[in-house]
Parts: C-alpha cells; sequence; structure tokens
C-alpha cells in the first residue's frame, strides 16, 4: 500500500481506511482502491494500480515488429482482437501495405464477436456485483459458444493472435460461416430474455439509476471513451466517425445513453449502451458473413519489416473504448517505441473525484458500469 | 480544419514558441516549446473553431542521442473532428514540463505515467506520484539506459534455471540423509580357507561373499 | 495398488449400490423424521403420555415422585429429534437450493455425491468438520467462539412453538406467535457478537449493517403479524390455524383484503429477517466477501450456514401457518377431528395416520414456499442498505398499519355479516388462480421465443 497516499489522506476519527482488493470477488481483475469510509458512504477512493504491470511496453522496443503481436493480445485479453487489429493498422500504415478485403472483413467480423464476448463478461458481472448471479451464468453459456467459434477460426479461446501485419493468420474454416449465423440467430434471442431478466427489474434500475453520474462535459475531459463516452450522450464512434478497415461497408447503429434510468450519465446508461452494441455487432456480422469477398486473406508483406523513421498514430473502437496506438520507429527493425493508450487507465483516473459521497455498493457499480479491467490499465 | 489550418493559426498566435510542421512522413507533429505549452494547449482548447477538447494520448519518447525526452501530446476535437500533435522536448538531465492538467482533467493521470515511467516532472500537476510501479521503486523503467536493479525489497529478479536448482537441492537432500543415517561399513573380509567342496551346493556355485548393499541411488 | 473401492471411479456394482442407497435416501429421510415426529410429539403430551402408561403398565404415573423428571427427559428427548430435524433438513435445503438453483441457471446442480447429488451435503458438512478450527489471534476469543451458538441457539428455540400437525407441536404455548418473533431476535445478538469479535473491518461492517436490517424489519414484521392474530382472536399456533379452514378460500389470505397484503409485508419481512437476497447484503458476496462470517472457518462457518437454511423453513412455516392454513386438510372439520380421536384417553389407530397426513400437507405448504424464497433469491439482485431502509420505514410499516386498522373494521364487519368473508375468500381465490394461469401462459410464450437450446458445434 502506498505510503505516500497514506500521508496524503488525513482521515478524522470516524473514518475507516479499507482496501479493496487486490484480490477480491468484485474488482474486475487486480486493482486495489483505498477506500475512507464511515461505514457506509464513502469520502474518497484512490485507485491503486499496478498489479498486473508487465512492461509490455518496453517488450514492444525488443522484439521485433511481427513478434509483438502476440504480446498485444495481453493487453487486453478479453477484447483480444481489437488490440490485434490497432497493433497491426499502425504498423500497416508505417509501410505502408493495403490489407485486402477479404482479410479487413475477417477482420470485423472476428472483432465484432470478441465485442460480443467481451462485453457479456462485462454486463454479466456487472449484474454479479449488484447481487444476480443468474445473469452471469446466461452470460457465459453464451461466451463459451463464442469461444469455441473463435478457437475454430484461430485456435485460441482468449488470447488469439489471429491478426497479422498485412491480413489475418488463418482463413475461415469450412461450414463456420454457418455456425455463426445460427449462433447469432439464437444471441438475438437471447438478448430479449436478458432484457426480461435483469435489465428492467425493478431493483436493478434503483441500484443503477442516478448512481454515479458523468456528465458529458465530464466524459469528454477526462478522456473516457467507448461505452462510457457514449453512455454519457456523446455521439462518438470510431467504426463511424473515422472509419477503418472494412467498416464503411456495414450498417449499423450508434447507441448512446439517453436516460433510460432517470439520468443520461448515469451506471445504467453505460451499461445499457452495453447491451444495444451486442445486438449492433450482431448485425454487423451477419453484414459480413453475408457479403464476404473472396481473395487473399495476407497480403504481400516483407520478411523483414523495416519501416522508415517516422510516427503513427491508429485507433480502433476496441470493446472498452477507443485504443489508440502510438508507433515511433527509428528506421530499424525494431519499434523505437510502442504505447497503447487504452480505456480502461482513463476510467481509472475519474473514479477518484467521482467517488466522493457515493456508498461502497455503488462503487462497485461504478467500477463494473466503467468497465474496467487491469491488463488495460497496468499494460 | 485540416492540420495544417491548425497549425498556421497556432504559430500566428505564438510566434516563435511554436515550430514547424514536420515532415509528414506518416503522421506529422508541432514542436512546441515547454514554457508556452500550457498557453497553446488552453488556447487550443477554448479557441472557438479549434476546440480541441480530448486529450487523446499524453506519453513521452526518450532520445537519449539527441539528449531529450519528448513528451507527445495527441489532442483531438469531437465537435470539428480535427487533431494536432504537439511535442515538447525536455533536456534528458532534468526534464521538467508544466503540467497541462489544468486544461483537460485526462492529462492527470497521463502525465503521472509519464513521470512515473520516464522521470519527467510536472510542474504544476496537483498529485504527482508513481501510478503503477510501487512508490519506492528506484529508476524509471522506460528510458533506454534503464537498468534494472537486481531485485526488489530483498526478491531477486533472477532465478536459477530450475533444471539444475532441482539437481542441486536433491544433492543436498542425499547428502543430509547420507550424514543421517551413515552406511554400516562393509564387513571385514572372510578368512581365506581352503576351498571346500562340501560347501559347494548342488549347483557347484561357491557362496558368494555377502556384499553391503548399495546406498540407494535418487 | 488398485483398492476394492475407489472413490473417483466406482465400478459399476458400486455405482448402482450408491445411487440406490441415495434415491432411498432421498425418500426415507425426510419421511422417517416426519413420522418420528409424528409418532412422538402427540405422544408425549401429558395425558396421552399416562394414559398410554395406565393402559400398558398399570401403575398411575401421576401417583409418582419423579414424573416431573420422566417429563422433563421426555421433553429433551423432543428437543434432541427437534434439532436432529433442523440440521438434517437444514442439509436437504441446501441440496434443494443448489439444484434449483442451477436449473434456473441453466445448469445442472450437484449431480456426483450420490444420485442426484443427494448427499452432497453430508460431504460438505464433513468436509468442514474436517477444516482446522480458525480462532483469529486478535479476535475476542470466548466471543468469537460463543457467536455461533446464539444464532443456533435463536433458530433452534422457534421450533418448540412451529405447529407441524394437528397435535404435532412440542409446545402450544398460547403466546405462540409472540413467542417465535421474540425468540429469532436472539439471532441478531448472534450477528453482531460474530461481526464485532471478529477485529476486521469487514465482518464489523456486515455484522453492523445485518443488525440494523433484521432489527429494522421486525416492526412490519410484528404488524404484519397483527394481522391474522386478530382476525383468529388468539396468540398460539394452533388457535390461528384452527381459525382457518381447508380449502384455499378459508384461508386468512383470501378471507380479508387486509390478510392479502399483510402475507406480502409479512414475507419481504421475513426474506430481510432471514438474511436472503434481495436483502443479503450482510452476506454480500461481492461486496464483503463473506460478512460477518468472514473470519469463520470449519465447523463454526457450518452452524451459520445451517441456520440460513434451517431458516428458510422456519420462515415459510410461520408464513404458511399464520396465512395459508397450516395443516389443516381440505374437508376436514374441528370436529371430524374430534371423532377421529375418540372418546378414549388414548386416540385411535387411524389417529395417528391422519396425523401424518397434515403433517404432509403443512410441509408441501412449506415446500412451496421454500421454493418461492430460492426462486426469488436467483433471480432479483440486492438492494442497497438505504434503499432497504427506505423500503422497510416508509413502505412496510404505514402499508402494516393500514392493514392492521382495515382488518379491525373488517372483522367487526364479519361479525355481522358473515358472507363478506366468504365473498373476500371466493374473490382472492379466484384472482390467485387467474394469475397462475396467466404466468404459465406467460412461461409457455417467453420459451417458444428462445430460438433452440444449443448451438450445435459437435462436427468440429
Amino acid at each position: 500500500m502506498s505510503k505516500l497516499v497514506l500521508r496524503r489522506i488525513d482521515r478524522n476519527n470516524e473514518e475507516m481506511l479499507v482496501n479493496f482488493g487486490p484480490q477480491h470477488p468484485s474488482t474486475h481483475g487486480v486493482l486495489n482502491f483505498l477506500v475512507e469510509t464511515d461505514g457506509e458512504v464513502m469520502r474518497r477512493a484512490v485507485p491503486d494500480i499496478g498489479y498486473l504491470h508487465r512492461s509490455l511496453e518496453k517488450i514492444g522496443e525488443i522484439v521485433g515488429y511481427p513478434g509483438y503481436m502476440p504480446y498485444t493480445d495481453r493487453i487486453d485479453y478479453l477484447a483480444a482482437m481489437f488490440a490485434n487489429e490497432g497493433y497491426a493498422i499502425a504498423v500497416e500504415k508505417l509501410i505502408k501495405v493495403e490489407v485486402p478485403k477479404r482479410a479487413q472483413y475477417l477482420r470485423a467480423i472476428s472483432c465484432e464477436l470478441n465485442r460480443i464476448a467481451s462485453h457479456l463478461v462485462s454486463i454479466g458481472t456487472m449484474a454479479t456485483d449488484i447481487g444476480a448471479v443468474t445473469p452471469l451464468v446466461y452470460a457465459l453459456r453464451e461466451r463459451e459458444a463464442i469461444n469455441d467459434l473463435i478457437e475454430a477460426l484461430c485456435g485460441a479461446r482468449l488470447t488469439y493472435n489471429y491478426h497479422r501485419i498485412g491480413g489475418v493468420a488463418f482463413d475461415m474454416p469450412e461450414g463456420w460461416r454457418d455456425k455463426v449465423l445460427a449462433f447469432l440467430d439464437r444471441f438475438d434471442s437471447l438478448l430479449q430474455e436478458w432484457d426480461r431478466l435483469i435489465t428492467w427489474n425493478e431493483i436493478y434500475l434503483k441500484r443503477l439509476g442516478g448512481v454515479a453520474v458523468i456528465t458529458r462535459e465530464q466524459a469528454i475531459d477526462y478522456g473516457l471513451v467507448g461505452p462510457n463516452l457514449r453512455g454519457s450522450g456523446v455521439d462518438w464512434d470510431v467504426r463511424r466517425d473515422m472509419p477503418y478497415g472494412a467498416y464503411p461497408d456495414f450498417k449499423f447503429d450508434v447507441p448512446i445513453g439517453r436516460g433510460w434510468a432517470g439520468t443520461v450519465g448515469d451506471a445504467f446508461d453505460r451499461y445499457y449502451v452495453r447491451v444495444l452494441e451486442m445486438a449492433q455487432s450482431s448485425r454487423i456480422a451477419r453484414q459480413a458473413l453475408e457479403h464476404m469477398p473472396e481473395g487473399e486473406y495476407m497480403a504481400k508483406v516483407p520478411r523483414k519489416i523495416k519501416p522508415e523513421a517516422a510516427e503513427v498514430m491508429s485507433r480502433v473502437e476496441s470493446a472498452r473504448g477507443e485504443m489508440a496506438y502510438y508507433l515511433v520507429s527509428d528506421g530499424t527493425e525494431r519499434a523505437y517505441r510502442v504505447r497503447a493508450r487504452t480505456g480502461s487507465f482513463l476510467a481509472m483516473g475519474i473514479i477518484e473525484d467521482i467517488s466522493s459521497g457515493l456508498m461502497i455498493a455503488d462503487l462497485i457499480a461504478l467500477i463494473a458500469s466503467l468497465d474496467v479491467v487491469a491488463p488495460e490499465t497496468d499494460r | 480544419m485540416t492540420t495544417n489550418e491548425i497549425h498556421e493559426r497556432l504559430k500566428a498566435h505564438f510566434g516563435d514558441a511554436v515550430g514547424p510542421l514536420s515532415e509528414p512522413k506518416v503522421d506529422p507533429f508541432v514542436v512546441v516549446k515547454g514554457d508556452r505549452i500550457v498557453e497553446a494547449c488552453r488556447w487550443l482548447k477554448e479557441t472557438p473553431g479549434v476546440e480541441l477538447d480530448f486529450c487523446e494520448d499524453l506519453t513521452a519518447v526518450d532520445w537519449p542521442k539527441r539528449n531529450a525526452i519528448e513528451v507527445v501530446y495527441h489532442l483531438f476535437s469531437y465537435k470539428h473532428r480535427h487533431g494536432i500533435v504537439l511535442k515538447v522536448e525536455a533536456d534528458r538531465a532534468q526534464p521538467a514540463v508544466p503540467s497541462v492538467e489544468g486544461v483537460w482533467k485526462a492529462a492527470n493521470w497521463m502525465e503521472r505515467e509519464v513521470f512515473d515511467l520516464f522521470g519527467v516532472v510536472f510542474k504544476g500537476h496537483p498529485d504527482l506520484r508513481r501510478v503503477m510501479l510501487p512508490d519506492d521503486w528506484v529508476g524509471h523503467p522506460l528510458r533506454k539506459d534503464y537498468q534494472e536493479a537486481g531485485g526488489f525489497h530483498g526478491i531477486p529478479n533472477l532465478r536459477e534455471n530450475p533444471l539444475v536448482e532441482l539437481r542441486r537441492l536433491d544433492e543436498v537432500r542425499l547428502a543430509e540423509e547420507a550424514k543421517r543415517n551413515p552406511p554400516p561399513p562393509p564387513p571385514p573380509a572372510p578368512p581365506k580357507a581352503p576351498a571346500a567342496p562340501a560347501a559347494a551346493g548342488p549347483g557347484g556355485a561357491p557362496p558368494a561373499p555377502s556384499t553391503p548393499p548399495a546406498p540407494p541411488k535418487a | 495398488m488398485p483398492s476394492k473401492f475407489s472413490f473417483a471411479f466406482p465400478r459399476p456394482a458400486t455405482r448402482r449400490a450408491l445411487f440406490v442407497a441415495s434415491m432411498a435416501a432421498v425418500v426415507i429421510i425426510p419421511f422417517a423424521l416426519f413420522a418420528l415426529l409424528v409418532l412422538y410429539l402427540p405422544f408425549i403430551q401429558q395425558p396421552v403420555f399416562f394414559a398410554f402408561v395406565r393402559e400398558s403398565l398399570g401403575r398411575d404415573p401421576a401417583t409418582w415422585a419423579g414424573t416431573q423428571w420422566i417429563y422433563a427427559a421426555a421433553l429433551l428427548v423432543a428437543g434432541i429429534l427437534l434439532f436432529t430435524f433442523a440440521s438434517v433438513s437444514g442439509g436437504i435445503f441446501s441440496w434443494y437450493e443448489r439444484r434449483v438453483a442451477g436449473r434456473i441457471q441453466s445448469r445442472i446442480g450437484p449431480n456426483r455425491v450420490g444420485a442426484f447429488g443427494f448427499f452432497q451435503w453430508v460431504a460438505d458438512a464433513v468436509k468442514l468438520l474436517f477444516k482446522e478450527d480458525l480462532v483469529p489471534a486478535d479476535a475476542d476469543s470466548l466471543l468469537f467462539r460463543a457467536a455461533p451458538y446464539f444464532v443456533v441457539a435463536g433458530m433452534t428455540l422457534t421450533l418448540v412453538a412451529l405447529p407441524f400437525g394437528q397435535s404435532v407441536i412440542v409446545g402450544d404455548l398460547n403466546v405462540g406467535i409472540f413467542y417465535i418473533l421474540a425468540v429469532t431476535s436472539l439471532i441478531v445478538v448472534g450477528i453482531l457478537l460474530s461481526g464485532w469479535s471478529s477485529n476486521s473491518k469487514w465482518a464489523l461492517f456486515g455484522g453492523m449493517r445485518s443488525a440494523a436490517q433484521v432489527i429494522s424489519y421486525e416492526v412490519p414484521s410484528g404488524l404484519a403479524i397483527m394481522t391474522p392474530v386478530l382476525m383468529a382472536g388468539t396468540l398460539s399456533m394452533q388457535g390461528i390455524i384452527q381459525a382457518q379452514g381447508g380449502w384455499p378460500w378459508q384461508w386468512f389470505i383470501a378471507r380479508n383484503p387486509a390478510a392479502f397484503v399483510a402475507f406480502f409485508i409479512l414475507f419481504t419481512s421475513q426474506l430481510a429477517e432471514a438474511n436472503r437476497t434481495p436483502f443479503d447484503l450482510p452476506e454480500a458476496e461481492s461486496e464483503l466477501v463473506a460478512g460477518y462470517m468472514s473470519e469463520y472457518s470449519g465447523f463454526r462457518f457450518a452452524l451459520y450456514f445451517l441456520v440460513e437454511w434451517a431458516n428458510l423453513w422456519i420462515i415459510s412455516a410461520v408464513a404458511v401457518s399464520l396465512f395459508l392454513g397450516g395443516w389443516q386438510i381440505p374437508g376436514m372439520s374441528a370436529q371430524d377431528w374430534a371423532a377421529l380421536r375418540g372418546a378414549g384417553a388414548l386416540p385411535r389407530p387411524t389417529w395417528w395416520l391422519w396425523q401424518f397426513l397434515s403433517v404432509c400437507v403443512f410441509a408441501a405448504k412449506t415446500m412451496v414456499l421454500v421454493t418461492v424464497v430460492i426462486w426469488i433469491r436467483w433471480t432479483l439482485p440486492r438492494i442497497r442498505v438505504d434503499q432497504m431502509m427506505n423500503l422497510c420505514w416508509k413502505y412496510l410499516v404505514p402499508a402494516g398499519f393500514v392493514a392492521l386498522l382495515f382488518t379491525l373494521g373488517w372483522e367487526m364487519a364479519v361479525a355481522r355479516h358473515p358472507l363478506v368473508e366468504l365473498v373476500s375468500g371466493g374473490l382472492i381465490f379466484a384472482l390467485f388462480v387467474y394469475a397462475v394461469f396467466r404466468f404459465f401462459v406467460l412461461t409457455r410464450r417467453n420459451i417458444s421465443r428462445v430460438v433452440g437450446d444449443r448451438v450445435d458445434l459437435t462436427n468440429w
């Protein structure tokens, strides 16, 4: 526990300093919060991260450009396809390689399936934190089907290492398309069941409605991205507004927080934006599967990747928001600097300022609604 | 507004403090003088028409050859959908840059990360302390000349090869066992008796002298 | 060297034997327990017992010197029997809850240890017995050790007044329901003690929250109980049940609209007192790990869980007795029972069978409510502390008062026009039947909307 933090916290006698974590059934990953509280209401919750810091940015300077791809999986293991794709797009911009259409479609399908899987974990664990255990089991049941599908595609259930610089690693297997379509049919009916079970449950609405409201200005100022930003009412989605890959070919809606439970930007808005995004992901995946072009799934890329000395910034809309890669190259085979700016890191930054006056149960709701995961926060 | 136009307006307002737009090899950037960076950022955020309200990324790159640490600011505007990349060069020996935390709150944690991993001190930051590494860590890892300390609080960061280590531990254990239960000394050699045909068994094989059992091999 | 009996891969013969044994246990254990209760409890009522001794042994126990000691010994045996019943039923409910929870969550519950996993609770109890008995070094050791026993005492003492059957009750106190309410408060003492003596911030949080919750919800509980007490005119449990009838429209819940409301107030308050979701903040796993139970391990932990599951039975039993007619068999009136018993001091043999039947009716109704409690637990999320207090003091207590006042007026009206009760009974029963029908229709429709149950990924 940080001694510097302790010195800063001057408590009066009625308050306790409680450690929320780092091993905890509730916080998402290995995160620690130092909470000053008098029993129910918190004066402040100071996040304490770094338990999962694996110096991935330094490793990027050592392994070559192609070799870094498996490491990007670990930047966010729940939404690994996006991390792969962001890095691949950055390097492709550097070496000026054009990705074939089929590969772009495959990237889009794998990413949208991964988005569904990641959101399932997010809303399932959120429901569990609020107290309802059953939705988690339903979410994981569907996620198992996605894991099986992606395992058929690329061989791994969690850290995929599927995208490559210039395309993707493998083509779709035989019959995979029909399995995915069958899954999506089933999944759409699950979403209805989900809404009936937990989303519009009175107690759930009471727990999340009006809790931890993040206004539009705060969301932009603190740099929140993804469903956190959209839940506060900002209409921004990298896939639609700065499109990359095959996304210009697809029609989809971007759900924004509308204050379904009372206030725009409360925890329920962020939660429901994720639920609606899953339906949109399913839509995109269907369109991609139906209009899949023929062709190569990997471009011709030089064996040794040695870009000119330049720097590039690439953005993808990951499940947790906009993941941006900043690559600096100095003309050699190894990157000079790899930087992954993730959505969860900035979401941790807002927790301390919003948490004063909240109750402990609301802190749990806040952390769950921001969908903070430790690997993205610490890298 | 394109990046060029933003750069033109910035230069028009701040004159010498703003450098030229770099060669757009892939992404161009602008070098700004460190002491004017806060005003420049505030101007960029508040000027109507520019309004860069999203601090997308705030990071640093270490250039030991140029003896500088570059702090890189990626700025973006949701309203106008344009952006620019600013860079501030800080002296590598004592890197200090004014903090833009007052302009965008997102800079708060990102500057803490740059301080943590590069050692750049941000003047005016309300809470500058390490964010990921433990508070008593020595050194700034993302610098190019970072040397790992041999361990942390007595935990070494190198480990013996497990194959070698386990074999060594086995030998230590066997030696201790041998010390505790010393093997019995071999019995004195039997006196040289004349070969006794009567002692020979029906198979004709002479009785073999008993030998002490060999110590158990691991 | 493979042994003759392997736990991991039992031979087919062993598996079959285990299956048969556990199926037998599923059926026999509850029936045996009930049968024991039925045979023993009416028997130890003083008149019956003495009459039996008089007739069988020919001597008059009333003239002996140590009669009270014999009677005390008999009651002690009854207590042990009841405690065994509570423990075993606690274990069986844990199995039932896990199976039901599994099916609700579209998975199988325990299914390894015995047929349908029936012996899982035995395995868990044995495992907990074998665990290390930890007392944290900084904990207050006497209070830490004593706290679970307060909780167990609070649970066990209520069993004395629970009416299992027409004469199957240990002591038909004339303040039955009041006694039950009073004695369940011992559980609060136990929770507070365990939370405080654990010397851990989390346990303290949990203990404080739980104490606040249970004490607050005693109030609407008591208010809701007043309604059937007013309708029956007595605090005695048997009296309240005897004031109801066997048919659903004769139950208190149907005879008085305020009683209908009071039933739900009572049910909610009892859920809160038993720390069940949606009121399980004190044990909120995702926030406090295990709340006031965090520092407990081994058998002390098992005692807390035993009490939680036995409490399931108790709260359902109380609700059934007060509102749903208790052990009343449809069609049997008080005169029928008296006729069955016969005039002698020792009842006729068929009377025992009918007792057993009344116990079965009681058990069936209680099991329905237990299933509802379990169902609620695995469907609803948890409400926050301040929302819970709001609910109690701003909604349930005023509603309880209103129900009480309404019942006062109702009883006066009923005294003049007894038909009102019949009308109300019929209407509410019809409403209930309609609700059940709609429930089934909606469930069928929801199920049919979901496409298939699995995605076929078999041919990889």
